[in-house]
């Protein structure tokens, strides 16, 4: 599904991954952790495509197409989800204009008929209340004065809706509490199919208790340090970060 | 010390002609003021950039002749015209038609006028000295406005629009403005509109007009709103790209008054819409908006006076600007908190988009505050799109183009939906993605 292969990648002159290399089967949950500054929300913008980073070096397949060559549109269109660790706030845009803007230029983009309303409402709907989210919500602007744990819930709604095969998870847990933990939990795990992998990037454990990872990667100066079961998550709570710490912010 | 004249341009010196022929012709004097107006007029000049008020508007050097005042259109041209006009042509309104400033009687709805309003032509009320006419602008400062004033001397036609105490007509106004022919020309025109005690009416205004010509369109709206009134106003300017666009909207607040005027703009290589208000009445409510839309060498200039004078008025001002290229946006603001005026609370904002480097914007907001115990505050910003936030929209699907396109509109959205009309709402909205359409 996703390859990346000796990924070198600055920002300001600060680099940040260092020759990363990491594989992600078909359907596989992977989660990545790692202290902070390791840089795993670099790699998050990195494989959606934020210009703020230069890449120097490596490459990122999906289905053994480089995203690399791809703007941040064509790799959605592709595949490509991002699960922001911050869902930014859009005065003006009514959630469900930008639900159907997406939804749509995504279908253009891959030679696919627009949804009609009548169906797109109800792929709306019928995803809301799974997350249950308030309608109510729906009727407001993106996210404007939306509470954190509503915002990662129109996160994943988006995800729902919008079918990506690769999906990155960006610290999804933070902000949430016990009971928003669940819900998002489970509209992930609703998601986990044949074709559809998941990067779920947490500094705690916790969320892996909801979202049951494949496997378990430990990132540290911008490198993949370290990879194994579920089990390794565990042991990461127990230990800490100490042996992986970089001692440097990035 | 050696003395400074100013010499008199060739536009200042061909409106002093104009004025001469003229006034044979001109309808009664003394109901509105023609000659003192023009007086005004000659004392002043056209308003260059010395005089702080058009600092960032030159007239002067902006009009360099004085275009005769249009003929009246023949019937086929002003049906022409008609036809082919574009703004609020989805809104189903009572219509009062002018074409190259002339009220065109046959093309305006004037017998089938909603229950409570009446509507007189000016040169009618001319003929008659009707008292209402005494009512011209109703804000002091207009008065001292050359835009204005010119106005008032070179006034060929406009209407007078009654509202009757507590009439609340469901259908708006409204008040098309088109212009048509090949060579130039300068209009000036008036609506007068007086709203009765607790009356509410809703008048949209389209300006239009074709690209290439340059015609100079010159408009005044005069409202007194009484008691308890409430008075809706949209104000389109799709004017044809060489047009020189002035307008004045003057309004005087008495009692518990509510007023919500937007203007959007996206014609007219240079439009200088100037809006006066007297707040005269006690616990008053006024919501202006702007929406300006500019590109390849536009300038647009926003100018707001609001005078509060009495107790209790919020006023909410709200001035949007999306600059595409080497366009020029100009807001000028002004708020007078008189010592009476206590319990103001005001917020005037003005807000630039500037899509490329080219652009520029001048804000000037201003507060004049004599009363202690008030709340009012001001702010002006002006920067390019978020690019965290085309980033969001991207990595959902969106193309660059798309996000940006959803983000201007949703910065202009913020001025626009304050209108209660939902037609005229739409129209607007419609008007933004058709400017974005044309954008590519």
């Amino acid at each position: 599904m996703l390859e990346i292969k000796n990924l070198v990648v600055q920002i300001e002159d600060n680099r940040i991954l260092n020759g990363l290399n990491l594989t992600v089967k078909d359907g596989e949950v992977a989660a990545i952790m790692g202290p902070n500054g390791s840089g795993k929300s670099t790699l998050s913008y990195v494989i959606a495509g934020k210009e703020d980073y230069e890449v120097l070096d490596g490459e990122i397949l999906l289905d053994g197409q480089n995203v690399l060559e791809m703007a941040p549109d064509e790799r959605a269109a592709a595949g490509v989800f991002l699960a922001f660790q911050y869902p930014l706030e859009i005065p003006g845009v009514g959630t469900m204009t930008f639900l159907k803007a997406c939804l749509n230029a995504q279908r253009k983009a891959r030679g696919e008929a627009e949804l009609s309303t009548p169906d797109f409402i109800r792929a709306v709907n019928g995803a809301a209340d799974k997350l249950e989210i308030n309608k109510e919500m729906l009727k407001r602007a993106l996210n404007v004065g939306f509470s954190g744990g509503e915002k990662k819930r129109m996160e994943i709604l988006q995800m729902a809706l919008l079918q990506p095969k690769f999906c990155v998870l960006d610290e999804t847990d933070s902000g949430l509490d016990i009971d928003a933990l669940r819900i998002v939990s489970e509209g992930v795990n609703a998601l986990r199919a044949e074709g559809r992998s998941f990067l779920v990037i947490t500094h705690y454990q916790r969320l892996l208790n909801h979202i049951v990872p494949d496997v378990v990667h430990v990132m540290s100066k911008g490198q993949i340090v370290r990879t194994g079961g579920k089990e390794l998550a565990l042991e990461l709570e127990a230990s800490g970060y100490a042996e992986y710490r970089t001692g440097e912010a990035a | 010390m050696a003395e400074v004249t100013n010499l008199r341009t060739g536009a200042e010196t061909g409106l002093s002609a104009l004025f001469e022929a003229g006034r044979k012709s001109f309808a009664t004097e003394e109901a509105i003021g023609r000659e003192e107006a023009f007086k005004f007029f000659e004392a002043t000049g056209l308003p260059s950039r010395r005089v702080e008020a058009f600092k960032y508007t030159d007239l002067r050097a902006a009009i360099a002749e004085a275009a005769p005042s249009a003929e009246a259109p023949s019937a086929e041209a002003a049906r022409n015209a008609v036809a082919a006009a574009k703004g609020f042509a989805e809104v189903e309104a009572a219509r009062l038609t002018f074409v190259n400033g002339h009220l065109i009687r046959a093309l305006s709805d004037l017998s089938g006028l909603p229950e409570g309003v009446a509507v007189t032509p000016i040169n009618d009320a001319m003929g008659k000295g009707d008292v209402r006419l005494r009512r011209l602008a109703p804000v002091p400062q207009a008065r001292d406005n050359a835009i204005y004033q010119l106005n008032t001397a070179f006034l060929a036609d406009g209407v007078l629009i009654s509202v009757a105490p507590g009439a609340k007509p469901a259908l708006p106004l409204h008040l098309r403005f088109i212009g048509t022919g090949s060579a130039p020309f300068s209009t000036a025109t008036r609506a007068l509109v007086d709203l009765g005690e607790g009356s509410e009416v809703t008048i949209v205004e389209s300006h239009e007009g074709p690209d290439g010509l340059t015609y100079q369109p010159n408009d005044a709206l005069d409202v007194h709103i009484g008691k308890g009134g409430t008075f809706r106003h949209s104000r389109l300017n799709i004017e044809g790209n060489a047009a020189v666009a002035l307008s004045t909207l003057s309004v005087r607040l008495d009692d518990e008054a509510k007023l919500e005027t937007v203007a959007v703009v996206t014609g007219a290589v240079l439009s200088r819409h100037q809006i006066f208000l007297n707040i005269a009445g006690e616990s008053t409510h006024v919501v202006v908006n702007g929406a300006s839309m500019l590109r390849d060498g536009q300038l647009a200039d926003s100018t707001l006076l609001a005078d509060h004078a009495a107790v209790g008025g919020i006023g909410r001002e709200q001035f949007k600007t999306v600059i595409d290229g080497d366009a020029t946006g100009v807001f000028q603001g002004k708020i007078i908190v008189r010592q009476a005026a206590q319990q103001t609370d005001g917020k005037m904002k003005s807000d630039c988009l500037l899509l490329t480097d080219e652009g520029q914007m001048m804000n000037k907001p201003e507060l004049e505050i004599f009363a202690d115990d008030v709340a009012c505050g001001h702010g002006a910003t002006c920067g390019a799109p978020d690019d965290d936030l085309l980033f969001y929209l991207m990595a959902r699907g969106l193309p660059r183009p798309e996000a940006q396109s959803l983000l201007v509109q949703a910065f202009l959205g913020e001025a626009i939906e304050t209108v209660t009309h939902e037609g005229a709402r739409a129209a607007l909205i419609g008007e933004i993605e058709g400017w974005l359409r044309a954008r590519g």
